[in-house]
C-alpha cells in the first residue's frame, strides 16, 4: 500500500466535514443536527493535527482551544434545547420559529 | 518509535470514522446516533496517536467520548418523546441540502488532490516531533505564548456553564 501523506489526511477530514453538513441541513431532530456539528468541529481538529505533524505543535494546542470551544457549545445548546423543549413539547428545527413566547 | 503498518491502520481507522458519521446522520433513534458518534471519536483519537498528538487523543477521549457524549445522552433522555422516531426525520430542503453539501466535499477533495501547492506539502518532510515530552511541551505552549487565548478560553467555559444553568432552570 502506498505511504500515507498529509492529503490523505485532508481528504478524510473534508469527508467528515460533508457528512457533518448534510446532518446539519437536513435533519429535524435538534439533538442530530448538534452532533453533526461536533462531527464538523471534528473535521477542522483533524486537519489542525494533521498539519501540526509537518509544522510543529502548535497545531494541537489549536486543538485543543476547539475542544473547549466545543464543550462550551454543547453545554449551552442542549441547555436551550431543554428550555425549548420545556415550552413548545417538541425538538423538531422547522417548528423553532420564535424567539419569545 | 516510528509506527507500524501506517496504511492499514489509516484506512482501518477511516472507515470506521466514516460509517461512524453516516449513522450519525441516518439513524432515526438519537441515542444510536450518539453511539455512532462516539465510535467516530474514538477512530479520530487512534488517528492522533498516528500524527504523533498523544494528549490531543487523551484529550479527545477523556473529554469528548466521556463528558460531552454523556451530556448528549442525559439530555436525549429528558427529552427523549416516543412519538420523534415516528415522525418524518428530514426536511423538506434535504435533496437541495444533501447536493450543496455533497458539492462542498467533492469541491474540498478536488482542492486538495490538485492543488499545486498541496503538493508542497505533501513533498514536505514531516516536523520532529517527540512523543515523549508531547505534553510537557504543550503545558509550555499553553502557559507561555498562549497564557491569553488559555484564560479567555477559562473565562468562557465560565460563560457557558452560567449560560448552560441560566437556559435549564425552571423558572429564572
Amino acid at each position: 500500500m502506498p505511504a500515507i501523506t498529509p492529503i490523505h489526511y485532508l481528504i478524510l477530514a473534508a469527508a467528515l466535514f460533508a457528512l457533518g453538513t448534510i446532518g446539519v441541513l437536513t435533519r429535524r431532530n435538534v439533538v442530530i443536527v448538534l452532533m453533526s456539528i461536533e462531527l464538523i468541529l471534528n473535521a477542522v481538529n483533524l486537519n489542525l493535527v494533521a498539519f501540526s505533524r509537518l509544522w510543529g505543535l502548535q497545531g494541537q494546542v489549536f486543538a485543543i482551544f476547539v475542544i473547549t470551544d466545543a464543550a462550551a457549545e454543547a453545554a449551552v445548546g442542549l441547555g436551550i434545547l431543554i428550555a425549548f423543549f420545556r415550552n413548545k413539547e417538541t425538538i423538531n428545527v422547522d417548528e423553532v420559529d420564535l424567539l419569545k413566547w | 518509535m516510528t509506527p507500524v503498518a501506517t496504511s492499514f491502520f489509516f484506512y482501518f481507522l477511516s472507515a470506521l470514522a466514516l460509517s461512524g458519521g453516516v449513522l450519525v446522520i441516518t439513524r432515526r433513534n438519537p441515542v444510536h446516533s450518539a453511539l455512532a458518534l462516539i465510535l467516530t471519536l474514538l477512530a479520530l483519537a487512534g488517528i492522533y496517536l498516528m500524527l504523533y498528538a498523544p494528549f490531543v487523543a487523551g484529550v479527545q477521549i477523556i473529554l469528548y467520548a466521556g463528558g460531552i457524549m454523556v451530556l448528549f445522552l442525559f439530555v436525549i433522555m429528558l427529552v427523549n418523546v416516543g412519538r420523534v422516531e415516528k415522525e418524518k426525520q428530514f426536511n423538506q430542503q434535504w435533496i437541495v441540502s444533501f447536493v450543496a453539501a455533497l458539492g462542498l466535499g467533492i469541491l474540498f477533495v478536488v482542492i486538495f488532490t490538485k492543488s499545486p501547492l498541496l503538493r508542497q506539502i505533501a513533498q514536505k518532510p514531516p516536523a520532529q516531533l517527540v512523543e515523549s515530552s508531547n505534553t510537557q511541551e504543550i503545558g509550555n505552549w499553553l502557559y507561555g505564548q498562549y497564557m491569553l487565548s488559555f484564560e479567555i478560553a477559562s473565562l468562557l467555559l465560565l460563560v457557558a456553564i452560567v449560560g448552560a444553568v441560566v437556559m435549564a432552570k425552571k423558572r429564572v
